[in-house]
């Protein structure tokens, strides 16, 4: 065991932050989940590319540097404590790309992963449908045997910022005879093509940060399905687990954000007590629980293990800390927290109300924490699942 | 970083789980509890004899010379069995201290039969009066009012004291603190009972990472097994998602007890941190697990029949020794507020 980085890793962290102090925007941006504010991310995101930040750990010839896991984590912190803009190309760096790695063609990897990496095609996810939630083996939407490719028809949503975004990907039921999880097809699809209809959904928090998606018998040629046909479930469950796990949410994010809830109790500690003092310090813990935790897990990944239904407790982990770290800044803001961002008197220019309300989600998305405590039950604890 | 044990390190861990696994069942502990410590005393003889109780001794104590990290994993597996005894006292803190503080005298007289299992020590920390496993031990390490002393348990005043988890032992002592009692003047005995203290507070923490894996594992194989309604309880998702969120907060737990040992291995400046931490998570993880496994053992569960409480106790025990969660939380508050 040795919890000390290595100097290589130390000269990482020194490179990240050299260049992000002195490149991240001095201002917080708009947000990226309105129109306005995801244009100035994706010029963001151009920046980080062509400095070869895009995606650290990807191979060079697509834009990446590739950096160890433990680097990545790194990059994460470094990331996150000089506060620079949230990651409008995540749908795509991290939750597509880690599929295609595992099951895209060399021509769908050399065609889309750089653009992707650069900002200049923008993904969104498109998992769920009005009926299909926590449930998703429940989709309705179907993929139609055309000549060269499929027809997709159906309606997807809470797709994030697919009203912005340039394509999409999801799941289809692709053999009507089958049912549940066999029959489905993973496939990437335009949103501005004929055919296709995306309708902004204003977040919790004001945000037009989601999307319905209307497909009516869309194309899509044979070259944008990912895996083989018919077996999409697959193909989609393998990189679940990075989405609960690590790649979705790295230590660095909630190590800086307790971080800032230390400074938030110095300037407002005349109005805490010792409930609240607790809470601070309980929430600089918990960070550091899930940092260290997530240090022995990479060493685990690193070797060769993989991770598989364990990740499960990171997401319930994550999304809870999330949601008590903020509340208990809001606890320290008192009345002033219902002043919302845009208003001059806000503190920290709403920054607490609205990490709330977007922490709020977090046990929502990627699985409810429900669907998390069932697999960790089931596939962890090995209770029986009926 | 490289967050693993050695091969070398989980070897050992195997050796006692074995040694655990063969004598200590829950029979074993539960005539402890019935005060019949003979199982118990055979088990302190074959961890003796495989080099555990002494393992923190140095090469020419007779020991391996081991360290805290070195330490976390076998007492991790004391806890999973709840051994009784002095294991902490003894092996993590009391060896080390006699070894660094002890007079040649003192060092001659009780460190070899402590590494050969023969002694067990027992330590005193300031204002400590209420000490465990103090009746059954030979020899007592203390401080009071700044100094150090090392008495033999023959020459103190024990009065016994009842713990809720019977084989703690507690009894309360007291001696004349007489010069014949002194440790080493030479040494700033101070600073080794406050890194005693740690080392305490680490042993306690890997005990009851331990415990709460046992109790956990004694409720999912009891929640597989009783049926209700016509299926296994661990069916209901109820009682599921209880056990899914004892597991998140053991898991959690466990990288900071193995890090703090890794800090104190180490001598990293914030180790005293680390074992806050450590000490905070893994008796919130195992006081936590205690009550999801009482709860899904029902009934049967609030018996003495029962195997649980025993688990139960000792994890309320350690969970406030050598400092309880406020306590640590304030040293923690004190480091970054």
């Amino acid at each position: 065991m040795d919890l000390n980085f290595t100097d290589s890793e130390n000269a990482f962290r020194q490179e990240c932050r050299l260049w992000l102090e002195a490149n991240a925007p001095r201002e917080p941006l708009p947000s990226g989940d309105t129109k306005e504010g995801f244009a100035l991310h994706l010029e963001w995101e151009h920046a980080l590319f062509d400095a070869g930040w895009a995606a650290v750990s990807w191979p060079k010839q697509y834009g990446g540097r590739e950096a160890t896991l433990f680097e990545w984590l790194i990059f994460e912190e470094e990331y996150y404590r000089v506060g620079a803009p949230s990651r409008v190309t995540q749908n795509g760096i991290f939750l597509l790309a880690p599929t295609l790695f595992e099951f895209g063609t060399d021509e769908q990897k050399e065609r889309i992963l750089t653009p992707m990496a650069r900002g200049d095609v923008t993904w969104g996810q498109a998992w769920s449908e009005p009926n299909a939630g926590s449930d998703l083996a429940s989709l309705k939407s179907t993929a139609r045997r055309v000549d060269g490719g499929w027809r997709l028809s159906g309606q997807k949503t809470w797709s994030t910022r697919a009203a912005f975004c340039d394509m999409a990907y999801g799941l289809f039921r692709s053999d009507p005879e089958q049912a549940r999880h066999r029959g489905l097809t993973y496939f990437m699809f335009p949103l501005h093509a004929e055919g296709v209809t995306v309708r902004g959904v204003d977040r919790l928090d004001g945000d037009e940060g989601f999307a319905e998606i209307f497909l009516e018998d869309v194309f899509v040629p044979d070259t944008d399905v990912i895996g083989e046909v018919h077996q999409g479930w697959k193909v989609a469950m393998a990189t679940t687990s990075s989405e609960r796990g690590l790649s979705l949410r790295s230590p660095g994010r909630f190590v800086a954000t307790a971080s800032r809830l230390i400074d938030l109790y110095h300037r407002y500690r005349d109005r805490s007590d010792p409930v609240l003092r607790d809470q601070v310090i309980q929430a600089w813990m918990d960070a550091q629980a899930y940092r260290w935790f997530t240090f022995q897990t990479v060493t685990r990944m690193t070797r060769g293990e993989s991770i598989g239904p364990d990740s499960s407790m990171n997401k319930v982990f994550w999304s809870e800390m999330d949601v008590r770290t903020h509340e208990t800044a809001l606890a320290l803001i008192g009345e002033a927290l219902e002043l919302d961002e845009g208003s001059a008197s806000a503190v920290d220019g709403g920054y607490w109300m609205k990490g709330f309300q977007f922490a709020l989600a977090g046990p929502i998305y990627a699985g409810t924490n429900e669907i998390q405590r069932n697999i960790i039950s089931e596939r962890v604890l090995g209770l029986p699942r009926k | 970083m490289r967050f693993a044990f050695t091969d070398d390190q989980k070897m050992l861990r195997d050796t006692v789980r074995e040694v655990l696994q063969r004598q200590c069942a829950p029979e074993v502990v539960r005539a402890a509890w019935e005060g019949r410590p003979d199982g118990v005393r055979a088990v302190w003889d074959t961890l003796a004899d495989t080099g555990v109780i002494g393992m923190t001794a140095s090469e020419e104590a007779g020991g391996m010379g081991m360290n805290e990290l070195d330490l976390v994993l076998p007492l991790e597996e004391t806890g999973y069995a709840a051994l009784p005894g002095p294991v902490v006292d003894t092996a993590a803190v009391g060896i080390p201290l006699l070894e660094a503080a002890g007079t040649d005298e003192q060092k001659e007289r009780w460190l070899g039969p402590a590494v050969a299992g023969e002694a067990r020590i027992v330590v005193s920390f300031e204002d400590q009066d209420v000490v465990p496993h103090a009746a059954s031990a030979d020899v007592l390490l203390a401080e009071r009012g700044g100094v150090a002393f090392c008495v033999p348990v023959g020459e103190a005043s024990v009065i016994a004291e009842k713990s809720v988890d019977r084989p703690r032992e507690l009894a309360r002592v007291a001696f004349e603190s007489g010069s014949q009692y002194r440790m080493r003047d030479d040494v700033d005995t101070r600073a080794q009972f406050v890194l005693g203290r740690e080392r305490a507070a680490l042993g306690a923490a890997a005990q009851l990472v331990g415990l709460s894996r046992r109790m956990l594992d004694m409720t999912v194989q009891y929640a597989k097994d009783r049926e209700q309604f016509g299926k296994p309880i661990g069916a209901q998702q109820a009682v599921k998602h209880r056990l899914a969120n004892a597991l998140i907060e053991q898991e959690f737990a466990r990288p900071l007890v193995y890090r703090a040992g890794w800090s104190m291995a180490t001598g990293a400046a914030d180790a005293h941190v680390a074992v806050s931490l450590a000490k905070i998570y893994a008796g919130q993880a195992a006081t936590f697990v205690a009550k999801e496994a009482l709860q899904v053992h029902g009934a049967i569960g609030y018996t003495i029949e029962c195997d649980l409480h025993m688990w139960m106790k000792r994890a309320w025990a350690l969970a406030a020794t050598h400092g309880d969660a406020a306590y640590h939380r304030e040293r923690v508050g004190r480091h970054i507020l």
